[in-house]
């Protein structure tokens, strides 16, 4: 009983914590506290949180280094848009066509390149990537190289809240099951899971296809905030951007995604008012991180509302289960 | 009745014949032992049997299926697992999350339960913790249930393999080198695992060793590899005292 009483109370306070978060911010923007500047890094951040979570599914979770998360934004970003833009359907419609249509973009890629390991699987994925972008550079429909301008600004607070609340709650729920143990797995031993009764090829196509439909909502958030969208975008260099943020949260936790997601944007926007020393100082923190904690910052490990409990009530418990 | 029976099974590896003709069959609860010098060709045996490799030729018929060329994972269900000659535990997870792997292929809720949290979730992850902890008690491991599988020590590394492998529920065990790297008090300590797993769990074993106190100990019956081919075959006492067998592992007289 006591088991269930704890369970109740810590979802209890997620969702206060949550919800506070949500009216402040809220608050903050409809009086007008909080300024454009502030306002658009703040969607930076949410799509970033969005992008990081997802590829830190594919690469951190189960092992397989993906290049190509910047073609599936691109995929979501362009599908929601001539949905909400060039058919004038609702927003809501944009972003489920959008992850479906990038979920569907991560199985066709998915189901070729995941019988490739490591460097291979890496170079497949960047491929698969700029094929995305180059395609939509001769499509006339969305202007080519020109991309789409003039998109409706729809991405509020409360979608992008809802989203990011969303993605992580999906990812989460799904790391902690016995699908994401089977997920695991396969980045551990994909041999040994093989014969532990995984079907290994099924579940990295699963992660990876989840991974694909979040970073299309991060696509079309993107979008509908940013007013113009083109091909060029979505180059290779995004997607490495957000393996920087995997990298350096620390691959297998999603925490860790989050934190480092939420520290680089905020890093490239206080970076702004040096323009001529910006990419030099972001690399050189990149370094220092990267040499002191090797493994991230997170390291695998989940920061947890226990641990800030146990950091509060200053008692040192055995290190347990994190 | 035999659980499992292999005809003219050949692997060949670019032109090295790793097993030609091999021919093998094990009865149910029978413990059986194959042994032979190294790089005879008792692990590409297991890899076969297993599915890692696809056989070039011959059937593996279990329980009436053919198993030649199906996916490990499909072996797996089917009812036959395996542990490894070097361990291959997952490193990075607890003691009860390798164990609790094992149990995926029969995962009581469906991935939009977990997704969702349903209560179908949470009674499902109750039994699979119950279930897991079942067989780390059995080998007392449920202490240790919370450490990472890389910080154990060897033996309990080695433990916790057949541990993983036996979650799976088989009816086949297959034990690779089981005491590769134990102490003579160690490896007695296995002798009796072994015995005890099988009567436990109603079990059939095949077993690699090298450690000839163990095979001759603890298996009903031997098969002796040498050159990818079946050389004999036999109860322990009659091996022993076989020509073609000691030639094989000490080398012919020179007369």
């Amino acid at each position: 009983m006591q088991k269930v009483k704890n369970k109740w109370i810590k979802i209890g306070s997620e969702v206060l914590i949550l919800a506070s978060l949500f009216t402040l911010v809220q608050y903050l923007i409809t009086a007008g506290l909080l300024n454009q500047y502030y306002q658009i890094n703040l969607t930076s951040m949410c799509i970033n949180v969005i992008l990081a979570v997802s590829l830190s599914l594919i690469n951190g979770f189960t092992g397989q280094l993906s290049l190509g998360h910047a073609g599936f934004m691109a995929v979501g970003a362009y599908v929601s848009v001539i949905i909400t833009n060039m058919l004038d359907l609702p927003f809501i419609v944009g972003i489920l066509v959008a992850c479906l249509a990038a979920g569907l973009a991560g199985f066709i890629i998915g189901v070729p390149t995941l019988r490739l390991k490591g460097d291979y699987l890496a170079i497949a994925t960047l491929a698969f990537g700029e094929i995305i972008r180059v395609t939509l550079q001769n499509i006339d429909y969305v202007n080519g190289p020109a991309g789409i301008m003039g998109i409706t600004k729809l991405t509020t607070w409360p979608w992008l809240f809802g989203g990011t609340v969303l993605t992580v709650l999906v990812i989460v729920n799904l790391v902690n099951s016995s699908y994401g143990r089977a997920i695991v797995s396969i980045r551990e031993d994909e041999i040994a899971s093989e014969l532990m009764g995984i079907n290994t090829t099924k579940y990295k196509v699963l992660a990876f296809v989840i991974g694909a439909m979040f970073a299309g909502l991060g696509g079309a958030f993107y979008a509908h905030y940013f007013y113009i969208i083109k091909p060029e975008t979505f180059n290779f260099l995004k997607s490495f951007d957000i393996l920087v943020m995997v990298v350096l949260g620390g691959l297998g936790s999603t925490t860790g995604a989050i934190i480092a997601a939420v520290f680089i944007t905020a890093l490239t926007a206080a970076l702004q008012s040096f323009p001529a020393i910006r990419m030099i100082l972001y690399a050189l923190i990149l370094v220092i991180v990267m040499i002191y904690r090797p493994q991230g910052l997170m390291g695998n490990k989940e920061l947890s509302i226990k641990i800030f409990g146990r950091i509060w009530s200053g008692r040192n418990e055995p290190d347990g289960n994190k | 009745m035999n659980l499992m029976e292999i005809n003219n099974l050949d692997k060949s590896f670019g032109g090295l014949s790793a097993l030609l003709d091999f021919n093998f069959r094990i009865a149910e609860n029978e413990l059986v032992g194959l042994i032979g010098p190294n790089g005879a060709g008792k692990t590409t045996v297991f890899n076969l049997i297993t599915g890692v490799y696809k056989p070039d030729r011959g059937s593996i018929m279990f329980r009436g299926e053919n198993l030649a060329g199906l996916a490990p994972y499909t072996i797996c269900a089917k009812g036959v697992a395996r542990t490894f000659q070097n361990i291959r535990l997952f490193n990075d997870l607890s003691v009860l999350d390798n164990v609790k792997i094992s149990t995926h292929k029969d995962v009581p809720y469906g991935l939009m339960s977990a997704i969702l949290r349903t209560p179908g979730f949470f009674r499902g992850e109750e039994e699979i913790e119950k279930e897991a902890l079942k067989y780390l008690e059995l080998f007392n491991l449920k202490e240790k249930k919370d450490e990472l599988a890389k910080n154990l020590p060897y033996g309990e590394q080695r433990r916790i393999e057949i541990v993983r492998a036996l979650a799976t529920r088989p009816l086949l065990l297959i034990l690779d080198e089981p005491a590769a790297g134990m102490n003579p008090q160690e490896t007695q300590e296995l002798m009796g695992l072994i015995r005890h797993i099988r009567d436990e769990f109603n079990l059939t074993i095949l077993l690699i060793e090298h450690d000839m106190s163990l095979v001759m100990g603890v298996c009903e019956r031997l098969y002796v590899l040498d050159y990818g081919q079946i050389i004999a075959e036999g109860t322990p006492a009659e091996i022993r005292s076989n020509k073609r067998v000691i030639e094989a592992y000490l080398g012919e007289d020179v007369e």
